[in-house]
């Protein structure tokens, strides 16, 4: 019997297609000069519209939109991001640490990447309306999923 | 009973005032189809589906997201009983379209994806915040006559 070993893709990035990968980093590439107001808006947006994502930065003095530590963190929110479109071939080793950070130190439940991830995505249909399309869309939703996928793979 | 703010009510006012019911039905109920396709399992008399392009131009889901709309419009001219304006809404969904009502979050996550799209910068937070509100009180709703 003759065996062949194959390479299988890493379990978090199964489900990205190479269309998906492809779309994901030609968009990111448009936007990423944005990354940092993105990341900005998404977050004050969430805090605004979510009010029980407010419970986990107790510890900052102003959490309106647009305040300084709402920007500051945005914009290592969206480096977190950048980060990942780089490694999308293989999130789960690329964001190890990440995800060791979230698990063990912030210990945000993961129910909330989720919510952060949809305020990613109306924050892009506003600042991108005609870039924005279905298609990238349908990457860009599955992108983020596999990202908190990753992020939640030290949880337990 | 629902308390709404007299800035929500404005703001859900407004917005059902000024968008175009024939662009924004039909552009959030393509969207949920092609970001959610197995959504597409409600819709098997429409026709061709089989990819984005055909959806985005398929004339019943046009249509349809038309119909969707103007189910909305009863919401933002009920807001104070939108339990009793959706009661055989509900029913509707539940005993004889038999849509999982978990669906009907993913296709409220792209009609706000749709309106931001079109409102850009004066669908700030807190506008946002109103509209998620009231599609969260149309949803519950919705979900109500389920057993």
């Amino acid at each position: 019997m003759f065996f062949t070993a194959f390479s299988r893709p890493a379990r978090t990035t199964f489900p990205l297609t190479a269309k998906d990968k492809e779309t994901v980093k030609t968009f990111w590439a448009k936007i990423s000069s944005n990354g940092a107001a993105i990341g900005a808006d998404a977050l004050s947006r969430m805090l605004v519209v979510y009010p029980q994502t407010k419970t986990y930065f107790s510890h900052w003095k102003d959490l309106s939109p647009g305040s300084a530590p709402v920007k500051k963190h945005g914009a290592t929110v969206m480096s977190g991001v950048a980060d990942a479109v780089a490694k999308i071939d293989d999130l789960t080793a690329g964001l190890l640490s990440l995800s060791e950070l979230h698990a063990f130190t912030l210990r945000v439940d993961p129910s909330n990447f989720k919510i952060l991830s949809h305020n990613i995505l109306v924050v892009l249909a506003i600042m991108f309306p005609t870039d924005f399309t279905p298609e990238v869309h349908v990457a860009m939703d599955k992108f983020l999923a596999a990202v908190a996928r990753a992020l939640s793979e030290k949880y337990r | 009973m629902v308390k709404w703010t007299d800035f929500e009510r404005a703001t859900i006012q407004d917005i059902f005032s000024k968008i175009d019911y024939d662009v924004v039905g039909p552009a959030a109920l393509s969207r949920c189809l092609i970001v959610y396709p197995w959504t597409q399992r409600y819709f098997g008399g429409f026709g061709n589906l089989y990819n984005a392009a055909a959806i985005t131009s398929n004339p019943k889901v046009a249509a349809h997201g038309k119909v969707v709309l103007a189910g909305l419009e009863k919401a933002v001219k009920n807001m104070d009983d939108i339990k009793t304006t959706y009661k055989e809404l509900s029913v509707l969904h539940s005993e004889k379209l038999q849509v999982d009502p978990d669906n009907f979050n993913l296709l409220a996550d792209c009609l706000t994806i749709v309106l931001a799209g079109q409102m850009g910068a004066a669908f700030t937070p807190e506008v946002h915040a109103a509209f998620q509100k009231f599609l969260a009180v149309v949803v519950a709703s919705l979900r109500k006559q389920y057993l």
